[in-house]
């Protein structure tokens, strides 16, 4: 028989070692679909390594692909430290390119200074108010946010498709759905000559830092934290646990706004609806991977993004499916998962009579 | 209002409502197992994707469509093992560990199909369940092609409706899923474990759930597409707590969603030309959230959903 036992102390080791061993097991256990799909596996493995440092390009994509995902995964970190589970990360992101698109391609004229801000205010309160629903709802109704937030995803996609066709289509596209073009005032300034990397990126990091300062040195923060380790407690201590439930919840779909708005304003320069390829759910996996730090949030988003344009550029040259990045990143979720366990568990082995 | 009342008096629509029903019947069935004996199951969606991809891709190479369902049932038990695992001896976060393995069946099947069929335009088909016929009942006005032009598994998604009541409310096996859900240190008092119970209602769950995927692949449509799940799984996790965790009431609910989802299309095609196909996509999404708020406040959720219990800890 074998006994699960937990640690006196969560392993300090294990629990700061977790991620990385996570993310290299995630790495080797890839070999196997490569292995199945017939590619040699020393050599796709050299081909992800260039495709993500073998040039100063091929860099810059990574960090490029890292820039929502950040974002993304900030929005699930700090939602998850209050026990708010907010999986709709991909909707808000699509609310916040939206809102975006419609104050930045003509509606509004003026200089950057202003524009700029601009767009990044609108794309954040209208990824916040997309969290700020199913909070309520919760609050209010009691309905399960993780149902809620899932559905509004397919419900904002449609939306934007219709919007796509409709108000917010550009007459110019030839019957394309796609938006007008964001406004040059409004757009994010390129960071280095010819490479797509863009304002977005430091945006990010600026947001991961002031999560992190947020989290860890506001009353606010103590309160996202108390409310996550213990609501009941939190109440009884006299805490607005709702307030504070509402109050994350919006900060959440902010920052899965500003992902949306960085990808149209900083990359695409217009709406369609295929704009992100399942960012917010990714944003879960950079945040648990994380194990919900914001800084840690920014090392988790680099690492899945090498995953993703590695992987990509392994798949162009050698002919391997492109899904295999998400084969990865979904193990890596499920190998912090098991991880964690590792760290705050250890598995006995007990002798039969010990059991009777 | 004429225009409704014909759709209402009109032997497709119901066809078509049971019809549209039919996967979120085994959707719904499945997350009701794995929920009353304390395990939130978000795994349904990728696990809709694995019974849709593993029911369709045996049947390419066998040729029997009964095999293909073997198949998807055991994907689809699986990864509900897997997903057992994870959270019942190891008891792990049920949402990251259900999120996590959605992302891995639906990645895992999306890399197996790309890796079988490269370079494919189209997608390699196969031929789907049937609408049977059966001498007589096939041919009774209204009730011949409502309930007796579907194919076999639609009633085989019937039969489970009848085989999960009478297990879940009627043997003692199933008062033992439902204890474990509520109060598993009861039942471990009983000299049950609780283990073997939560891991076993899991799988027997999932292998459910991967049911309505094979539906989609192998009498709704006759190949994979990717995306083709499309929030089904979620929204049996909202019609689950909608069904109050009844089997019959689950019966109820899918065939709701199914009247209301074969409404939409017809009344599409009536008012295309007034309001945005999409209003009508949205109509899924919008009434599984309204259901759920409807059943939220006096939900009565298993006592035991969410939470990880540990032999020999209190």
């Amino acid at each position: 028989m074998i006994e699960i036992v937990p640690r006196d102390r969560p392993s300090g080791l294990l629990t700061a070692g977790v991620p990385v061993i996570a993310a290299v097991a995630s790495l080797l256990l890839a070999a196997i679909p490569l292995a199945f799909a017939g590619a040699p596996i020393f050599a796709a493995y050299g081909q992800m390594v260039t495709g993500v440092f073998g040039s100063l390009f091929a860099f810059t994509e990574m960090l490029t692909r890292a820039t929502p995902l950040i974002f993304t995964g900030l929005a699930a970190a700090v939602a998850f430290r209050a026990r708010l589970w907010n999986i709709g990360g991909e909707g808000q992101l699509y609310l916040g390119a939206m809102a975006a698109v419609w104050v930045g391609s003509g509606a509004v004229d003026g200089p950057a200074a202003l524009m700029i801000p601009l767009v990044l205010v609108a794309g954040a309160v209208a990824g916040g108010l997309g969290m700020l629903g199913p909070a309520w709802l919760k609050t209010r109704f009691g309905a399960d946010e993780v149902v809620t937030s899932l559905l509004l995803n397919f419900i904002i996609l449609i939306f934007v498709q219709m919007m796509l066709e409709g108000p917010l289509k550009d007459p110019m596209s030839l019957g394309w759905p796609q938006s007008e073009p964001i406004i040059d005032a409004a757009a994010l300034p390129q960071l280095i000559a010819k490479m797509r990397l863009h304002a977005g990126f430091l945006l990010a990091i600026a947001m991961a830092l002031v999560a992190h300062v947020i989290l860890a040195m506001t009353i606010w923060g103590l309160q996202i934290r108390a409310v996550g380790e213990n609501a009941a407690a939190a109440r009884h201590a006299g805490m607005p646990v709702r307030r504070i439930f509402l109050s994350v919840a919006f900060a959440s779909g902010t920052l899965a706004g500003l992902a949306g708005v960085s990808e149209v304003a900083g990359l695409k320069g217009y709406l369609t609806a295929d704009l992100s390829p399942g960012f917010g759910y990714t944003g879960i996996v950079v945040a648990m991977l994380a194990g919900l730090s914001p800084v840690g949030v920014v090392f988790a988003a680099l690492f899945i993004a090498s995953v993703f344009v590695g992987t990509d550029s392994m798949s162009r040259a050698m002919g391997v499916s492109s899904f295999l990045a998400d084969l990865t990143v979904s193990m890596s979720l499920i190998c912090v998962l098991l991880g964690g366990f590792f760290a705050r568990f250890r598995i006995r082995r007990i002798r039969r009579e010990a059991d009777a | 209002m004429m225009d409704l009342l014909q759709i209402f008096l009109s032997e497709s629509f119901w066809a078509a409502s049971l019809r549209i029903a039919t996967p979120l019947i085994f959707g719904v069935l499945g997350a009701l197992m794995c929920e009353r004996a304390g395990v939130l199951n978000l795994g349904i969606e990728g696990i809709f994707v694995a019974g849709a991809m593993m029911g369709w891709l045996v049947t390419y190479l066998t040729g029997s469509l009964w095999l293909g369902v073997i198949a998807a049932a055991l994907a689809g038990a699986f990864f509900g093992l897997f997903h057992a695992i994870l959270t019942v001896p190891l008891g792990l976060s049920q949402h990251v560990s259900g999120l996590g393995i959605t992302m891995f069946a639906t990645a895992l099947m999306s890399f197996t199909y790309r890796t079988a069929f490269p370079q494919v335009s189209t997608p390699p088909r196969i031929e789907p369940f049937r609408a049977l016929d059966i001498p007589v009942l096939s041919d009774l006005p209204f009730l011949g092609p409502v309930l007796f032009q579907q194919t076999a598994l639609t009633w085989l998604a019937l039969l489970m409706v009848a085989l999960v009541w009478w297990l879940m409310d009627r043997s003692a096996l199933g008062v033992a899923i439902k204890a474990v859900g509520d109060n598993p240190d009861a039942v471990n008092a009983q000299g049950l474990s609780v283990y073997r119970l939560r891991i076993g209602a899991v799988v027997a769950g999932s292998a459910l759930m991967a049911l309505g995927g094979a539906f989609l692949t192998m009498s709704a449509f006759d190949a994979f597409f990717f995306g083709m799940v499309n929030g089904r799984g979620w929204i049996c996790i909202a019609l689950v707590i909608f069904a109050s965790w009844q089997p019959g009431k689950a019966l109820l609910g899918a065939l709701l969603f199914g009247m209301f989802d074969a409404l939409q299309v017809r009344l599409q095609t009536m008012a295309g030309a007034i309001v945005p196909g999409q209003v009508f996509l949205m109509v899924p999404y919008v009434l599984s959230i309204i259901a759920l708020i409807l059943a939220a406040r006096k939900a009565d959720y298993p006592r035991a959903l969410l939470q990880p219990w540990f032999k020999g800890q209190r």
